[in-house]
């Protein structure tokens, strides 16, 4: 029984095209913990969904997005970046040096700049079965009926044939069916202060909404570390997350204050 | 019927059709004068635009005998058939050919072969058909007005007035008094229409660096059939490109249709590229993308693939780590979502020197920076960024509450919403580019600030307190990770 069982599971794995062949490769983020809950991590030549509901957290879910992708990729390949251009009106551009900033080097990188949520997967999928790629990145704007279990589950198929990793960049959005083997909500959390209060590095609330191979629902406090390109556990948070605010003066002198704009 | 405009605030006839002409009707004429002579007149305003366009029209239509066409305006073409003529099995089958095709989409037209642009010109638009044999072009203008020389108006008047009515008067005269007194101009194209001198014309598309085209008799009725040509033209062009030890950088493939309508299509390519099967995808990639596909109509029955730009191809060499085949793969990735979506769609980045956030990069189409490499700024170690990764272009104004005259926001807000600051760094000021006059400005003192909600941002004040004439303004920049 249990051998016929084994039997009937290698050949539908054979049949089904998903599965990557050479060796399930997968990444880890860095954090013991999170990795094992993963399953030792994530899946390199599969479809992840970043989601951040907030407008105001596109910054968060784009840094996420590239520390991802460099988790994920090999060092020196490039990575296409696909965006909707109205995003770029609502979020602002992708700046170069930022993206240098964070380890992404802006040389490995390819902005494909679209009008529509159609045309960006389009353009996604013809990248993703490009293998040479080291990850791809689709950020559709808002919620769009463009993007359904079909699209998603052609993307994740392509990602599985070519190996390389398909991150599906949902602003403004809210958790649809999809084919996405984790999905992710990112917010902005609030870093560790450096001296003289100045604010620390890219820290971020991340939530795993699903998981394919596992239970989802935990939420962690993530530092990006852009020189081992790593993430690290973000140091508990010192003070209410809303609070008066530390780390500046006292408000003492108004006449000292002006009101502009 | 009369086609007229305003001349100098007189409506004149343009053009007319044949039945007005023989009824002793011409261009020039005023309408008034027209209607007095036939009361009955059909008049309609001249529309020099859409004239324009046929002889467009009809200009890219001939590409199918010759690739060097140029315009003479307003309503004529000069095509340069210098060795194209045996094709068509000599220049009077050519002539034919082309005066029974216009002929048939009904428009009227005459033809003049001759050795030089302008003789032909002044025989196809005084005489009519004439074939004038290599060193006759004299022979056979001579008899014909001065106002058969590409000359301005105002020269043929004052040859008029000087008594020189036909090219035979102007060819006896000595040629130098006639430079002085009307202009070395009458004497060059007196000179070429004769055949003493010959020119290049210009013409109206760049000329292809090699090209590959079939012909059928039978017209071609389905889009695949033509596309299945196109194929195996792609092929020949691929070993004529290999025997030069080129690739193409730029190639165009032409539909005839048999009504006259030509269909391009061009695809460019991010390095030299002779691969015929990768050229075929990216036409079939533009040809999805276009919203009109290829109408065959009554069909196709010319098909051409021209390269219009090529390059040294350099022959690719495996390198043991097979960086260089992925390399390759990205750059023909990079063609196909180029012809896909436009080449100014597939971009990557280019630094700037200068200090202006805004303007610290440019994005560049990436097929022309192929392969390219810039040196960008190494992030500090263990320092956050210092840059934003989300950047608003124009800076969104907001408002503030700050300490004067240099502290950071102690709160303020954006799209509508209240931000209190927690954490703030700065300022970084950044000056003006005062040495660019077009881009002086106000001094800018930037700040990182964290909200209490743990969102980071990079806002700035624009203007110095006291020392600057306005009032400083305050912008939010950029969105940071």
């Amino acid at each position: 029984m249990h051998e016929t069982l084994s039997r009937l599971r290698a050949s539908l794995a054979a049949l089904e095209e998903g599965v990557p062949r050479q060796g399930n490769a997968l990444f880890k983020l860095g954090l013991p913990a999170m990795d094992d809950h993963l399953g030792g991590g994530l899946a390199r030549g599969g479809l992840h969904e970043i989601l951040a509901p907030a407008a105001t957290d596109a910054g968060s879910a784009a840094g996420f997005a590239a520390a991802l992708a460099l988790r994920a990729m090999e060092p020196g390949r490039s990575v296409v970046w696909v965006r909707q251009s109205y995003g770029e009106t609502e979020a602002g551009q992708l700046h170069a040096p930022g993206l240098a900033g964070l380890g992404l080097d802006p040389d490995r990188l390819i902005l494909v700049r679209v009008r529509d949520a159609l045309s960006a997967l389009r353009a996604g999928a013809e990248a993703v079965r490009c293998s040479a790629l080291g990850a791809v990145v689709i950020e559709p704007w808002g919620e769009t009926k463009a993007l359904d279990f079909t699209a998603s589950r052609r993307l994740a198929l392509a990602a599985g044939r070519s190996g390389v990793t398909c991150l599906l960049l949902r602003i403004a959005a809210s958790p649809s069916a999809s084919a996405a083997a984790t999905r992710w909500q990112v917010a902005a959390s609030a870093s560790e202060p450096l001296a003289a209060g100045a604010p620390g590095h890219p820290t971020f609330d991340v939530t795993l909404l699903r998981q394919n191979a596992g239970t989802a629902g935990q939420s962690w406090r993530l530092e990006w570390n852009h020189d081992r390109r790593i993430f690290r556990d973000a140091a508990p948070l010192s003070r209410p997350v809303v609070s008066v605010p530390a780390g500046r003066p006292a408000r003492t002198d108004l006449s000292s204050l002006a009101r502009t704009g | 019927m009369v086609f007229v405009e305003k001349v100098k605030s007189a409506l004149r006839l343009a053009a007319v059709d044949r039945t007005a002409r023989r009824l002793g009707l011409g261009p020039g004429l005023t309408l008034a004068d027209a209607r007095a002579r036939i009361p009955d007149l059909a008049v309609v305003e001249m529309d020099r635009p859409a004239d324009q366009a046929l002889v467009e029209r009809i200009a890219d239509f001939c590409d199918r005998y010759t690739p060097l066409v140029a315009l003479d305006p307003p309503d004529g073409l000069i095509l340069d058939i210098t060795g194209c003529a045996h094709l068509f099995k000599g220049e009077a089958k050519l002539r034919d050919d082309l005066l029974a095709r216009c002929t048939r989409a009904g428009v009227d037209g005459r033809a003049a072969i001759a050795g030089t642009p302008q003789a032909a010109r002044a025989l196809a638009r005084f005489v009519g058909a004439a074939i004038v044999p290599p060193g006759g072009e004299a022979e056979a203008v001579r008899l014909l007005s001065v106002a058969a020389l590409d000359i301005e108006q105002e020269a043929v008047v004052a040859l008029g007035r000087a008594g020189l009515k036909t090219i035979a008067d102007l060819e006896a005269r000595p040629w130098r008094p006639l430079a002085a007194r009307f202009g070395e101009e009458v004497v060059a194209a007196l000179r070429r229409t004769l055949g003493h001198e010959d020119i290049r014309i210009t013409p109206r598309r760049p000329l292809a660096a090699c090209s590959a085209e079939r012909g059928f008799a039978e017209p071609l009725l389905s889009a695949e059939n033509a596309l299945d040509v196109l194929a195996s033209l792609a092929g020949q062009v691929a070993r004529a490109l290999e025997q030069r030890g080129e690739g193409g950088r730029s190639f165009e493939a032409c539909f005839f249709r048999t009504d006259g309508q030509v269909f391009r299509l061009t695809v460019q390519t991010g390095r030299p590229m002779r691969d015929a099967k990768a050229l075929m995808r990216l036409f079939s990639e533009q040809l999805d993308a276009l919203a009109d596909p290829l109408d065959p109509g009554f069909g196709f029955d010319l098909v051409r693939l021209s390269v219009m730009a090529g390059e040294p191809f350099a022959t690719a060499q495996a390198s043991l780590d097979g960086r260089a085949v992925e390399e390759e793969e990205v750059a023909a990735l990079v063609d196909r979502l180029g012809a896909r979506f436009g080449p100014q769609a597939v971009q990557r980045f280019e630094p700037v020197d200068t200090h202006i956030p805004e303007r610290a990069t440019r994005r560049v189409t990436a097929a022309a920076l192929a392969g390219a490499t810039f040196s960008w700024p190494e992030p500090e170690a263990d320092m956050p960024p210092v840059r934003p990764v989300h950047l608003f272009d124009p800076p969104q104004p907001i408002e503030t509450l700050a300490e004067v005259p240099d502290g950071p926001p102690i709160r303020f807000r954006w799209r509508r919403v209240l931000r209190e600051v927690a954490h703030a760094e700065g300022p970084e000021r950044i000056a003006p580019e005062w040495w660019l006059s077009r881009h002086s400005g106000l001094t800018r003192d930037y700040y990182r600030v964290e909200d209490t909600s743990g969102r980071r941002f990079w806002v700035y004040r624009e203007g110095l307190y006291d020392r600057e004439p306005e009032t400083p303004r305050w912008f939010l920049h950029g969105i940071f990770a």
